[in-house]
């Protein structure tokens, strides 16, 4: 299932800015997204798509675009 | 049983403010401020070493608890940026303190080195007696003061702060601890022996964030005691929003919160203790519990809570 549009919703929710990343644009080399708006977006995900990210999958990298974290979601199917 | 006796610090003399540090690595005053939420630090003297920080912090805590060195059974000292691989500071700082033959033991984790040499001391007392715990870093010496290890090195100052915990008296009681180590994240906060300081920031802040507000929850829920009746929640002084951030997540209001962070930067696993001395002298008399906690490289992280002995005994 294609999440990019929830994912873009939630991003920009996050950066609390109409922001319109590419979906392979690092959210946070790019300046959209800071440090602890990290732990903002994996939170709102968890919420938005009842998942729990454990410790394990806590690496920035997998949470670095809307690409990656539409694979992440996926892999969490 | 183990009990607090009481806190100390030591902060060299030297202010590094924001007007200084911003041409150093190449960046703006207002900038420093606004990324960092620290308005000043402080750098040890060249000729100042881990130990001689520790030393007079140890010195510091024994006067305010009323002690002198040899009621001292035990020396745990907490540093990450002693300048030689062995030994560390804790042997140097016994001997400066006049307490030859009582074991010295050093904690090299870095920023939650302090509040495990708590967690240990609370266990060794029943066994040696009177534990000190110091934690002495000058954190100046390990990052890159320039434009390349700008976004590091902004964030760090020098101190030593320390802890009498002992196994009969004291004015609270230490009623549990709990520690966590995670490894698989080792590689995110690292210092090597040939190279600066290396820090993942936002992996390391994204776990803090998480896993601070998660030990202090099981310390509490373990003992009976809610968030809302603690009285001051002692952290080890990484970031201001990081502090911020556990309040918010625990529902507890910012001001129970001790920060420091602002004058003295992070001084890893010195901060928590300089900032319980300076919480100690200014709070007095304790009436509600404490909880200490600390996050850091390994990954390390875990809380104390101590209670004022009036509470255990009205309990």
């Amino acid at each position: 299932m294609d999440h990019s549009s929830k994912i873009l919703e939630i991003v920009r929710r996050v950066a609390a800015k109409p922001v319109d990343p590419a979906p392979d644009e690092s959210l946070f080399d790019s300046g959209l997204l800071d440090s602890f708006s990290l732990t903002d977006l994996v939170s709102a995900l968890e919420a938005e798509f009842s998942i729990h990210v454990p410790d394990a999958d806590l690496t920035p990298r997998k949470f670095d675009s809307i690409d990656r974290i539409q694979a992440y979601l996926e892999s969490r199917r | 049983m183990a009990y607090l006796r009481g806190f100390g610090c030591y902060l060299p003399s030297r202010v590094i403010t924001n007007a200084e540090l911003a041409p150093m690595v190449g960046a703006e005053e207002a900038w420093l401020l606004q990324m960092t939420g620290i308005a000043e630090r402080r750098f040890a003297a060249p000729h100042q070493t881990v130990a001689e920080l520790g030393l007079f912090a140890a010195k510091d805590c024994l006067e305010r608890a009323g002690m002198a060195a040899q009621q001292i059974g035990f020396l745990l000292v907490a540093s990450g940026s002693s300048e030689r691989r062995f030994p560390g500071p804790a042997s140097s700082i016994g001997a400066a303190l006049g307490i030859p033959g009582t074991p010295a033991i050093d904690v090299p984790m870095a920023s939650a080195g302090s509040l495990a040499a708590i967690a240990m001391a609370s266990h060794l007392a029943a066994a040696y007696g009177n534990v000190l715990v110091v934690g002495a870093e000058i954190m100046s010496r390990v990052v890159q003061v320039s434009p390349n290890g700008r976004d590091t090195a902004v964030l760090f100052g020098d101190g030593a702060g320390a802890c009498v915990v002992g196994a009969e008296s004291g004015f609270a009681e230490i009623v549990d601890s709990v520690l966590h180590t995670d490894g698989d994240y080792a590689e995110s906060l690292q210092l090597n022996l040939d190279s600066p300081l290396y820090m993942d920031g936002r992996s390391i802040i994204l776990h803090a964030t998480r896993k601070l507000p998660r030990v202090i929850v099981e310390v509490l829920e373990r003992n009976g005691c809610k968030a809302e009746q603690v009285g001051a929640f002692l952290l080890h002084q990484a970031n201001l929003n990081l502090i911020l951030r556990v309040a918010q997540s625990l529902g507890v209001a910012e001001s129970k919160f001790y920060c420091n962070v602002q004058r003295y930067g992070n001084t890893s696993s010195a901060s928590m203790l300089i900032a319980a001395a300076e919480w100690h002298r200014e709070a007095g008399k304790i009436a509600a519990p404490i909880v200490f906690a600390a996050f850091g490289a390994g990954l390390n992280w875990g809380a104390v809570l101590a209670k004022p002995i009036e509470a255990r005994i009205t309990e």
